[in-house]
């Protein structure tokens, strides 16, 4: 099982695949979400987002003041700036 | 040459150069309507997550939040027409604000006063010519729109949204900007952005959709959200998310607006080279008449002056 995961900006996508973990930072501290996570609508407290792609890569996307929505293993960060680093 | 001769040779030649100009107005046009599609599609992937994100918040949880409770009595809205910097767009700048004049009298009859930003220098200018007053004018980017630019709009008009109507606040806002149907057909329409009501996108190419009705918050039936877990909570998430919301619509509104910008000039230049190719041949027509009576009247000045000399030789 993974996690569909998706990266948008305000003028374009940023990337989407599938990936196992997603780590975020938000306002109330870091969370972490793997497989099977309740849903769950969080702002992020700007900085990064890091994923671990299915291949075991890693990405980190710079998503600066934006929020993130997991539901049914979808993940969908959401930030007006936001670039693969 | 006649004198009649090059005044139809000169003006053969302005409406030739002329032509050329409208037909690589036209191909430039015809370019740019692929990037503003593009562009559209592009931004729509965030305001989809938007709109479900905060379709999911407000069903959820019952927060009353200022930007999507109906006042009381409005008094002041605030229109914000979205036109463009540059003419050659045939009749799409006298559309939409023909459009938004009609909005701000339907306005009035309602008893509100207007306050007017307007987009696009067009747009600006048949206000100030009017000496109309203009809370603000935003120009220079009505062709390239930016999520930077819708971003400034938004503030502008959420901080006037906040401050009381005694200061020169508004209770509503409204957005009047020209939806891109395809490359022939674009549809001037006004959209009540705040208070705001979340409706579900209909497709990717249009704005998404907010009824002006004051109804409660409409969603699809058969639309079922998750029981989100909200971090920090729902207000908060909501108070983040809103403004957010409003600059994507803002974003969606002004690359639409450019998108129809292009197509309508790239129409109207078609219909300029048409023009300029009807003329060309009018005036090579009047052209070619006068040279022929040119030479007509050369021949009869010879023969009369030969027949002139015939009968003065022959007394």
């Amino acid at each position: 099982m993974s996690l569909q995961v998706t990266v948008v900006a305000a003028e374009h996508a940023v990337w989407s695949g599938e990936a196992r973990r997603v780590v975020a930072k938000t306002t109330e501290g870091e969370i972490g979400i793997l497989p099977g996570h309740e849903p769950v609508l969080g702002i992020v407290a700007g900085g990064q987002v890091r994923i671990v792609t299915a291949d075991g890569e890693h990405l980190t996307a710079q998503a600066d003041g934006g929020f993130l929505s997991v539901e049914n293993d979808r993940v969908t960060v959401v930030a007006d700036q936001a670039e693969l680093v | 040459m006649g004198a009649q001769q090059r005044v139809f040779k000169a003006k053969i030649n302005s409406t030739k150069s002329l032509r050329k100009i409208f037909k690589a107005m036209e191909l430039i046009a015809a370019s740019r309507i692929q990037k503003a599609i593009g562009r559209v599609q592009a931004a729509s992937p965030y305001a989809n997550a938007l709109t479900r994100a905060v379709s999911a918040v407000a069903t959820q949880s019952n927060v009353d939040h200022t930007l999507t409770t109906e006042p009381e009595n409005a008094q002041r809205a605030a229109v914000v027409v979205i036109g463009p910097d540059r003419g050659f767009a045939g009749a799409y700048s006298a559309n939409v604000i023909r459009e938004a004049e009609e909005l701000v009298r339907m306005l009035g009859e309602d008893g509100k006063q207007v306050s007017l930003y307007t987009v696009g220098r067009k747009a600006e200018t048949y206000y100030t010519f009017r000496e109309r007053e203009l809370a603000r004018a935003w120009t220079g980017f009505s062709e390239a729109p930016e999520a930077a630019h819708a971003r400034e709009i938004g503030e502008q008009l959420v901080e006037a949204f906040h401050t009381p109507v005694e200061d020169g606040g508004v209770d509503e806002i409204y957005l009047v900007y020209t939806r891109f149907i395809s490359s022939i057909a674009r549809e001037p329409e006004y959209r009540r952005l705040i208070p705001l009501e979340v409706v579900e996108a209909e497709d990717d190419s249009s704005v998404p959709e907010v009824r002006t009705e004051p109804t409660a918050p409409s969603f699809e039936q058969d639309q079922v959200f998750p029981l989100y877990e909200f971090e920090p909570s729902a207000e908060e998430v909501l108070d983040s998310l809103l403004p957010r919301y409003i600059d994507s619509r803002i974003l969606a509104a002004l690359l639409n607006a450019s998108a129809a910008e292009q197509a309508a000039r790239q129409q109207a230049m078609n219909t300029a080279v048409d023009n300029a190719d009807e003329l060309i041949k009018t005036y090579t027509r009047l052209a070619n008449t006068a040279r022929q009576a040119e030479i007509t009247q050369e021949l009869t000045e010879i023969v009369g002056g030969a027949d002139a000399l015939a009968a003065s030789g022959g007394e």
